[in-house]
């Protein structure tokens, strides 16, 4: 009879193996300066999770990339360590979590998406001297309360839709005026509603007919009516603001119903400039236009990250470009600071001439919070692929309009 | 205002989609009318349907329709084992505890339909959603309609089931008189896991007709148990009838009320047919006979 306990059985020495690391470790802790803290506050749960869920894609390759790269230099190489934040798709969460980050004692929080979350989210920030990053979130009183902490990189609302209207003149005047009647479509909340009012007032300006305002509940089970009213409308255009979901079930079903209008042109959709959606339905999708936020095509980098996304199985939406440049963005605050300090980093984000993100904007430059060099793109559907077509310095196509009934 | 045409076609519209909220609505009011709970879990339950669905197209190859069998098996089986071992055995007899046991099921199975789907909403690939079948000026979506076929199939056996097969006799027994039925030999156990099965095989049948038209990601069952809530108040709790007539009706409310007052107060007369139900029919349409 043996004693198991005093011979030293195969398995506890691959025990006694696996602790070797945790012995080694604090030494090499010692040789390195301490991990900067970055937040990252996303809808990960929820109505918005599947945005969420891509911003902190773009935000974890982003500090893979600087860790891969020896970490922030003028910090003697400190790591770059993500805290992830659940925003649960709501303000007063996001407002908790904040809470929470504060606690956890990070230098900066990048994210949000929301409109609703960024307001929260970075007016908590603000009563911690908080630097906040807002990754999308487009309503220009995000950047319009005078809050000292809060920026944006993305552009916003006044700015998208403005280049969008422009496009659009663009493209109808090169289309031979093809287009002249108008129905917009779009979802009953803050975004889609806000969005429908500011087309209703300018389009005709332009001299756009807007026969109807279609409005549609999120999450809409059906939505066939629309497409009947759009069809006997039978507008030139349709100009829809819906997220995903809806938008996808609107294209299908004007495709089932043989609807073809001469151009459908999206602002800031969920969906027009998605991926699945081109490849779950290439025939709905085919043609389909968008101004959005969208990577640029000639840097190198996006080229690359866009490739390793997609290598990995996951989908490359406007989300992944804009957080892993919002995190490259604090990292060259910090250098710039030369500390991870909240006070020093908000003045380095203020003074910042960033270059290296992969966004078509030029180099930062913040005025009252908002990256004056930022703007969306035109992107088209076409060949089952997504395509720049304006602005022409860096598009990759022509645009297809009026398309052929 | 609109032509004829249009809101005809929008009449049918309502019905085909009315016939999927029935079927939803007819394992809810069949839990409901025998176990006497609200199951919380009805909405998270048609979420793992719909994406068994997806797995069976994407894995398995195996369609959408070809799914409707073993799929109701198998969600007949998962029902009658949570409701055997999972819900019954935690109510300790008392239906508030049920209903919190439900409810944290459906949070249970979303958020491990999230940890595992992630967010993304996806669709069967294919362009089976774009065929139509043409009825005079109509183009009306040969899934839905296939849909709304199946979900009148469903509801006349179930009906058949409940009236003229034992089982259905024994579920009728122990929703009216469950010491009764004990008294002359029916396992009330036995029956409350038959019944909550069968609730769940209908949301499976559910899933496979709603796919080939819908989206699914791990929230998306919400949008239907609201309306399925209000059919079985308006069909009457328990009838599988009133849940088919219920499903019906809501459906071309629904689709005439967006139609005439747009798709966001269209809403409104489903949930003014709830208060006015509760107020002047509070046994629903069916309820008194069921």
């Amino acid at each position: 009879m043996t004693s198991p306990r005093l011979t030293l059985t195969r398995r506890a020495a691959l025990r006694a193996g696996a602790m070797l690391p945790v012995l080694a470790a604090p030494r090499l802790l010692r040789a390195q300066p301490a991990a900067v803290k970055i937040g990252i506050l996303q809808p990960l749960t929820g109505a918005l999770a599947q945005d969420g869920d891509l911003g902190r894609l773009g935000a974890t390759l982003a500090a893979e990339a600087i860790n891969a790269a020896g970490g922030l230099k003028e910090l003697g190489g400190a790591r770059v360590e993500l805290v992830v934040a659940d925003a649960r798709s709501n303000p007063e969460a996001a407002a908790q979590e904040v809470e929470k980050l504060q606690a956890e004692g990070v230098v900066a929080i990048v994210g949000g998406f929301a409109s609703p979350i960024c307001l929260a989210a970075s007016q908590a920030a603000a009563r911690y001297d908080l630097p906040y990053i807002v990754d999308v979130g487009v309503s220009d009183q995000i950047t319009t309360r005078g809050l000292r902490n809060t920026f944006r990189f993305a552009p916003g609302f006044g700015t998208v839709t403005n280049t969008a209207l422009a496009n659009l003149v663009r493209l109808n005047t090169a289309g031979g005026r093809a287009a002249k009647t108008v129905v917009l479509v779009h979802e009953d909340g803050l975004f889609g509603s806000g969005l429908a009012k500011l087309m209703q007032t300018e389009l005709p300006k332009l001299g756009f007919e807007v026969l109807e305002t279609i409005a549609h509940p999120t999450p809409a089970r059906d939505m066939s009516n629309v497409a009947l009213r759009i069809r006997a409308l039978n507008p030139d255009l349709v100009i829809p603001s819906s997220y995903y979901g809806e938008f996808v079930l609107l294209a299908r079903t004007l495709r089932q119903q043989r609807i073809r209008p001469k151009g459908i042109y999206a602002v800031l959709n969920g969906a027009a400039s998605n991926y699945r959606f081109v490849k779950e339905f290439p025939e709905a999708a085919e043609g389909v236009m968008d101004c959005n936020h969208w990577h640029d095509p000639r840097k190198e980098e996006a080229v690359a990250l866009k490739k390793k996304v997609e290598a990995d199985g996951r989908l490359w939406a406007y989300n992944v470009p804009l957080n892993y440049s919002c995190v490259k963005l604090v990292a060259d605050a910090i250098e710039n600071a030369g500390a991870a300090d909240r006070g020093k980093v908000t003045e380095a984000l203020a003074a910042s001439n960033f270059r290296g993100h992969i966004m078509p904007y030029g180099p930062t430059k913040f005025i009252n919070g908002q990256n004056q060099g930022a703007a969306p793109v035109n992107t088209q559907v076409q060949g089952g692929d997504i395509k720049v077509i304006f602005p022409e310095s860096f598009a990759d196509a022509k645009p297809i309009f009026p398309l052929q009934g | 205002m609109y032509s004829p045409a249009i809101v005809a076609e929008a009449m049918v519209n309502g019905l085909m989609t009315g016939a999927a909220y029935a079927l939803v609505a007819l394992g809810l009011t069949l839990v409901y009318g025998v176990l006497h709970i609200v199951n919380f879990a009805h909405g998270a339950l048609l979420t793992c349907a719909m994406f068994a669905v997806l797995g069976m197209e994407q894995g398995l190859g195996i369609g959408p329709y070809a799914a409707i069998l073993p799929l109701g098996v198998l969600f007949f089986l998962l029902g009658y084992a949570l409701q055997r071992y999972v819900i019954g055995p935690s109510s300790h007899g008392e239906d508030r505890n049920t209903l919190l046991v439900t409810l944290g099921i459906s949070i249970v199975l979303e958020n491990a339909l999230l940890a595992a789907f992630r967010s993304d909403t996806r669709t069967l690939g294919g362009d089976m959603g774009f065929d139509v079948v043409e009825l005079g000026p109509m183009l009306l979506s040969r899934p839905r309609l296939v849909g709304c076929a199946v979900a009148l199939v469903v509801a006349a056996l179930l009906w058949l089931l409940l009236a003229r097969s034992d089982t259905g006799r024994a579920i009728r027994a122990v929703a009216k008189e469950r010491f009764g039925a004990q008294v002359v030999g029916i396992d009330p156990r036995h029956i409350f896991a038959v019944t909550f099965g069968i609730g769940c095989a209908c949301l499976a049948v559910a899933a496979c007709l709603l796919l080939p038209t819908f989206y699914v990601n791990p929230r998306v069952g919400n949008a239907f148990v609201l309306v399925a809530f209000t059919i079985v108040v308006l069909g009457g709790m328990g009838s599988v009838v009133g849940a088919l007539v219920g499903g019906l009706v809501i459906g071309v409310v629904e689709s005439l009320g967006g139609l005439l007052l747009g798709e966001s107060l269209g809403q409104l007369g489903i949930f003014l047919i709830f208060i006015l139900v509760l107020l002047l029919r509070p046994t629903g349409l069916f309820g008194a006979r069921a």
